[in-house]
């Protein structure tokens, strides 16, 4: 059975908070948080990207595991928002922990659940012995056009998971998905920013994938929402997971811990990756996790987790919750700059 | 001129139907009007359908034909035409069979009205409509239906001293009759503080003020009353019809708290029968917006000017008031397909007068008014049913 080696994550050191938005579109403030259930959202700084991000989460992975370079032999990075159109990340990554020149790696684009299609991929290598360990990053630096709904979530930040079959610190116990063609979010070659479908986003795409493949997560697994010690789901919002949660049978002592969107944002497709490591960052042998990811006209995938006792052999200083405590606030011109949304001069 | 009744009705569920297509929609209610009415298709001589956005919002325009086509009328080749008034185009669709039958070119007319506003964007719906408005004085220069009834709304709180209160007391109703049809798209409850304390829209309006923008579809079998009487039909006779317009721009009115086209359409409608308000049991009337439903009530004449906003805080417009107004939660919380709107007002007054509205059911109804129109009630027509 493949399971996690280790974990890391890592979210950018600034935020901007939900009012500061909503003043500068003359919008309610209060009532756009409240709305949301998003209080603050994470900022990339100027030299921030995918591949940063993913880095940094993968060290700390590897420093916890106390693997080196030679022990991975696949990466696969999942995002919406890789620097390069023509020029990989998952490389940049595995030269920057010295994991190169034998390994494989990928880049994946799945819409907010590349990430965990990167961990089905790298189960399946393990599974099949061709790695000994292999890695699924999960990073976004996410885009919101500015004035519309998405500019109030739209935040960055991610994880990464090492997986492999030896000193495992979770066993991934079963995985399945949830796959249809739903278009309830895109953005076209070229364009700098997505478009959503509004309402349709929630009960024909978010709710029913989510749903369908938290439900036949369970049954594949022979479990109830009781058997459980949390549940981390997809988070485009700090609502949308609640609702989904309780509809399924858990309940709020269940879904905090992994519940991260009202004070960090979307972070897309490392808002699965960033609550399952909160949840990691405390979580006791024999604790058992519901997964569910969902990416927008991607799907969902479901993952059954029990933690080992090996998770206490661990060093999990640099919790989440010690990034989160970290962050200090901007004002919306310093991010309006931070995320290149200012025309410089001599710039087109 | 010959008498004519409604013979079968059909209605979905309004709201937000992303699983339906427009042709589905109008297919549906179709074949459920058709059925209810007891007829083949055979019997059909025409088809009128009403629809305001397919064009803007589904890049279908031929709406007619298109029906036609899936409700199996095209290897009869039954005419088919569609109406189109903004918001009015149901009613109007009605009276365009009405007339068509009235006149003794047909017998028999299927009237539907279909719309789907929730496959594009909010934004993109809220342009469509705004194209109900004059694009040269209104619209191009950024006004937008909600903007220009909050103007209606100010002038007559100034005028009459019509307070927020009253306002929210029309929503208020018209969600607790929602409460009680399941067809609705908010069957549900909510007070008037909630309606008060809803996100502001436009100042005075807030959220729950204003109608949705709903897909959704009805539909009507009309037939001569004499042929109806041959088929041994439950009819129920459309004793009264009348159309109005008015200027398409508000600002080229006298008063800006007023919508007379709606008075004029009533009174031509009441002229045609004989009949006056003491007589309505019950009406539905155009409650796009709160504001609309308390002016369209002074219009038709059912309160005095700056009556109306107090009569229905006091509850004469509710379900055992002095008069039901809207019993099927209006456009409010029924919901507003544009082009099916005006149908569905019908659909409710035939459901009323059979005794069939089941929990909002008023006993004994006999006769009802149904007070449709588009834009800033540009276009407003009338209709006047009774039971035979």
């Amino acid at each position: 059975m493949s399971g996690i080696v280790s974990y890391g994550a890592y979210i950018p050191c600034h935020k901007i908070e939900t009012g500061e938005i909503a003043s500068v579109w003359g919008a309610d403030g209060s009532a756009w948080a409240k709305n949301l259930n998003v209080y603050s959202k994470s900022v990339p700084g100027p030299d921030e990207d995918v591949i940063t991000i993913s880095v940094e989460a993968t060290r700390q992975a590897m420093k916890r595991a106390k693997l080196n370079g030679d022990n991975i032999g696949a990466i696969y990075t999942g995002s919406e928002s890789h620097p390069y159109a023509v020029k990989p990340t998952s490389t940049i990554v595995a030269q920057a922990i010295r994991a190169t020149p034998h390994l494989t790696a990928a880049d994946f684009e799945f819409a907010c659940k590349a990430g965990t299609a990167a961990i089905q991929a790298c189960m399946g290598m393990v599974a099949d012995k061709q790695v000994e360990n292999g890695i699924a990053i999960g990073v976004d630096t996410s885009q919101g056009a500015p004035g519309d709904a998405l500019e109030y979530s739209a935040s960055a930040g991610g994880g990464a998971l090492i997986i492999g079959s030896k000193k495992v610190i979770a066993d991934i116990n079963h995985t399945t998905s949830y796959t249809t063609d739903t278009p309830d979010f895109w953005r076209r070659e070229g364009q700098k920013y997505p478009r959503h479908g509004g309402r349709f986003t929630g009960k024909p795409a978010f709710f029913k994938h989510v749903m369908s493949c938290g439900l036949k997560t369970m049954k594949m697994a022979g479990t109830e929402a009781k058997d459980y010690d949390y549940i981390v789901t997809h988070q485009p919002n700090g609502k949308f997971p609640i609702r989904a949660a309780k509809a399924l049978g858990f309940t709020a002592e269940q879904f905090e811990t992994g519940l991260l969107t009202p004070r960090i944002g979307n972070t897309y497709s490392g808002a699965i990756f960033l609550g399952l490591a909160a949840i990691l960052d405390i979580a006791k042998p024999g604790d058992r996790i519901l997964a569910v990811a969902y990416g927008s006209g991607a799907g969902s995938d479901g993952f059954d987790i029990t933690v080992t006792e090996n998770i206490e052999k661990m060093d999990r200083s640099e919790t989440v919750e010690d990034m989160i405590s970290r962050m200090k606030i901007l004002n919306y011109a310093t991010y309006a700059k931070y995320r290149g949304k200012l025309r410089m001069g001599g710039s087109n | 001129m010959r008498d004519v009744s409604v013979i079968g009705i059909g209605i979905t569920k309004f709201g937000e139907l992303w699983e339906k297509s427009l042709r589905e929609l109008g297919l549906e209610t179709g074949l459920a009007a058709i059925s209810d009415a007891g007829i083949t298709s055979k019997d059909i001589d025409a088809l009128y359908i009403g629809n305001m956005a397919a064009g803007s919002t589904l890049q279908q325009e031929h709406v007619s034909a298109l029906i036609a086509d899936y409700c199996g009328l095209t290897n009869l080749n039954v005419p088919a035409t569609r109406v189109e008034a903004a918001s009015a185009s149901g009613g109007l669709a009605i009276r365009q069979g009405y007339m068509a039958i009235a006149g003794g070119f047909i017998d028999v007319a299927v009237v539907g009205g279909a719309e789907k506003m929730t496959d594009v964007s909010d934004s993109e719906s809220s342009y469509t409509v705004s194209m109900g408005s004059d694009e040269q004085w209104e619209s191009q220069a950024g006004a937008t239906f909600a903007s220009l009834h909050a103007m209606i709304a100010q002038s007559h709180m100034d005028e009459y001293g019509t307070s927020r209160e009253e306002l929210s007391a029309v929503s208020e109703k018209n969600h607790y009759h929602a409460s009680l049809n399941p067809m609705a798209q908010f069957p549900f409850q909510v007070s008037g503080e909630d309606v008060s304390n809803s996100g502001m829209v436009s100042s005075p309006l807030r959220m729950l003020d204003c109608a949705p923008n709903s897909d959704g579809a009805a539909a009507v079998v009309l037939c001569a009353t004499d042929k109806a009487k041959k088929l041994k039909k439950e009819s129920i006779r459309i004793i009264g019809s009348g159309q109005a317009s008015d200027t398409l721009s508000l600002h080229h009115r006298k008063y800006l708290n007023r919508l007379p086209a709606i008075g004029i359409a009533a009174k031509r409608a009441f002229k045609s029968c004989g009949k006056k308000t003491k007589d309505l049991d019950l009406v539905e009337v155009h409650d796009n917006f709160t504001i609309t439903e308390i002016i369209a009530l002074e219009e038709i004449g059912i309160f005095k000017r700056g009556k109306a906003a107090s009569m229905g805080f006091k509850g004469e417009t509710r379900l055992g008031g002095k008069i039901a107004v809207n019993t099927s939660g209006g456009l409010k919380a029924r919901g507003h397909a544009p082009g099916a709107t005006g149908i569905a007002q019908v659909v409710e007054i035939v459901q009323q007068l059979r005794g069939e509205a089941g929990k909002r059911q008023i006993k004994g109804a006999k006769i009802g008014l149904a007070e449709n129109h588009g834009g800033t009630a540009a276009t407003a027509v009338v209709h006047i049913l009774e039971a035979d």
